[in-house]
């Protein structure tokens, strides 16, 4: 497996010089950062090219690393303790070769933080539909020309994004029947924020003398 | 001549074929679909979005209810998350009882699946003998943690506790007087290991006595041969993995190809399909379970004779021993803070996949260096599976969609997570 990694990541720097914002490996899996730019070309490449060969993608996934590294808490909220460097939104990208067996993470950030948009790699991979509608609809991340954005998970109706740091874990809305108007009705929601554990940091090392 | 349009049916989310709370949209010509739009979510609980306000450990009982026909295999992929990000490093007596376990799951699932999708095609019986093989390996999950389903038996670092010597009996009652009891009780005089051997031994027969009903079966082959048919290319773009990828005739299994715990020490073949219609992946199914069977045999003997710990001994990862416990107080200290602030996992990102009875679980686990996780992202198989629906109903009839679904082995515990 490791000198699969080493061939991998040989020929990834061969196939896009210039185009590789960071490319690593750890724990056994190799990651590779490329620009939102860059990525359809990167990706088609990734599935075509007969040395890479990723004929399948297996998940696409959305991040808001916008309290990453984080430990103070107000109201149940955590905030961003420094403004952090780089983009607040990423999608991550597990693709996996049938062929060469071996699998790749690719990371693309979003420039714009307050309207993340992506391209689409619906065209390269049609598995990516609704893995792009779920980010789209937990994070907002806009994928630019998908076939049919809509929410996937969330009720009908539904405001916000609720996968983002910022959305409260109990929601914004609950629902009922209300007998008076005999149908189910939306209102604020009553429940407290609370947290029962707190998330805490250590320090390197620590009880490892 | 009148003109003809197409019309629009809606199926769910509350129909028995349905297989939980799918809602489709289909939009027919005739009785031929022309479009397949799934409705998902209305099982939605945000399971990610909890594990980012919960400790690792915390999460673990989480992972049995999303898929929740084959729980076991969902706490392995994110107990292995942990374990390679935090580098714990698993006994292998916990390796065999997980790789054991696994495959009990994975038969558990399997029953489950060729009995609510013969019915699906109009074939009553199998559910009933099906069942019937589920309930003793339903009493093997509860012989090692105390509950039938929602098991958390697989814990960071190894599992819970080591395997019990006597399973549980049961007792006379208004049914079942003593006589029938004592023959209900007949294989359950030994360990879970001998009752688990006595179920290996007559299970390669009960599977035939499925294959009767159905194998060569003129009504079921008719509703399955042919349908929802799916290249091995097109399985492959449209992120098809298990048992919908072997079907199609692609050799993918993560247990050969990757080999995670100790598959690469045991024995047992992969069954892949020719054609990748509903019926190759029902032979396919079939024969899994087959060797399932034959994995667990293995396993059984290893665990014979290979007595051991079962828990990792690294003090800040796995807990405590109990008696240590209540004489010790670093111990004491040590059990507390286990269970209460949890443990701390090194800052990295990791993706770590089985091979589940559906197709490939996977948990991508990001963590920041706390404990809990900053993102936990659940790859759910038949999230891909169903994404395809649209394309494997096109051109069937409206009967054929609830032969697909049942084939796609929908459970919307996972899809809607």
């Amino acid at each position: 497996m490791a000198t699969d990694l080493n061939i991998l990541s040989s020929n990834l720097n061969e196939a896009f010089s210039g185009k590789v914002v960071s490319l690593e490996e750890r724990l056994g899996e190799l990651t590779l950062v490329v620009k939102s730019g860059d990525m359809l070309g990167v990706f088609t490449r990734l599935r075509d090219d007969a040395d890479l060969r990723f004929e399948e993608l297996v998940d696409v996934c959305g991040i808001d690393y916008s309290t990453y590294g984080s430990e103070l808490c107000e109201d149940g909220k955590y905030l961003p303790d420094a403004p952090r460097e780089g983009a607040r939104f990423a999608a991550v990208y597990h693709l996996l070769s049938v062929s060469h067996n071996v699998r790749l993470r690719v990371r693309v950030f979003a420039d714009d933080d307050a309207m993340p948009v992506l391209n689409t790699v619906t065209g390269i991979w049609p598995s990516a539909n609704w893995y792009e509608r779920e980010a789209f609809d937990l994070y907002g991340i806009i994928f630019v020309g998908h076939p049919d954005l809509r929410r996937i998970l969330t009720d009908y109706g539904f405001v916000g994004n609720p996968f983002r740091k910022d959305f409260p874990l109990s929601g914004t809305v609950e629902m009922r029947y209300d007998a008076a108007q005999q149908r189910v009705i939306y209102e604020p929601v009553t429940l407290e924020p609370r947290e029962i554990t707190p998330r805490t940091m250590r320090e390197e090392n620590y009880g490892r003398s | 001549m009148a003109e003809i349009k197409n019309y629009t049916m809606n199926f769910g989310p509350q129909h028995p074929a349905a297989h939980g709370v799918l809602r489709l949209v289909l939009e027919l010509d005739g009785e031929v679909i022309q479009r397949a739009d799934p409705h998902i979510g209305l099982l939605h609980r945000a399971t990610e979005k909890l594990a980012e306000h919960k400790t690792f450990l915390q999460s673990v009982p989480y992972m049995d209810r999303l898929d929740y026909v084959s729980m076991m295999m969902n706490e392995h992929a994110y107990v292995m998350a942990i374990e390679k990000l935090a580098g714990i490093e698993v006994p292998v007596r916990a390796q065999y009882i997980r790789v054991m376990f696994d495959e009990i799951t994975r038969i558990l699932n399997h029953l489950l699946w060729l009995g609510a999708s013969a019915l699906d095609v109009g074939a009553m019986s199998p559910m009933f003998y099906t069942f019937r093989e589920r309930e003793d390996l339903m009493d093997a999950y509860e012989a090692v943690s105390g509950a039938r389903m929602h098991a958390a038996y697989y814990r960071p670092g190894g599992v819970y506790r080591d395997l019990p010597d006597t399973m549980p009996q049961y007792k006379a009652s208004k049914i079942h007087n003593a006589e029938a009891v004592k023959k209900l009780n007949e294989n359950r005089q030994g360990s879970l290991l001998d009752f688990l051997e006595d179920f290996c031994n007559r299970f390669p027969a009960n599977v035939d006595d499925y294959e009767t009903l159905l194998t060569d079966n003129r009504i079921f082959k008719q509703r399955t041969v042919g349908i929802g048919v799916v290249t091995p290319e097109r399985a492959m773009a449209l992120g098809f993995t298990g048992p919908m990828l072997r079907g199609s005739g692609v050799v993918w299994d993560l247990r050969k190809k990757q080999p995670y715990e100790v598959y690469d020490r045991i024995d047992f073949d992969i069954p892949v399909g020719v054609e990748g219609d509903c019926y190759d992946r029902y032979v396919v199914r079939v024969e899994e379970m087959r060797q399932s069977n034959r994995i667990i045999k293995q396993c059984i003997d290893w665990l014979r004779q290979n007595p051991g710990p079962v828990m990792t001994s690294d003090p800040k990862f796995g807990p405590p021993k109990r008696e240590s416990m209540k004489q010790n107080m670093e111990e004491l200290i040590h059990h507390f803070k286990h269970f209460t602030e949890g443990f701390h996992v090194p800052a990295g990102e990791v993706y770590s996949a089985v091979e589940h009875a559906k197709g490939e679980f996977g948990i991508y686990l990001v963590s920041d260096g706390a404990n809990k996780p900053y993102r936990m992202k659940i790859r759910a198989p038949g999230f891909a599976h169903l994404s395809s629906l649209d394309e494997m109903t096109r051109g069937h009839m409206i009967a054929d969609v609830v032969a697909v679904i049942g084939t796609q082995d929908i459970v919307f515990g996972e899809i809607d997570r």
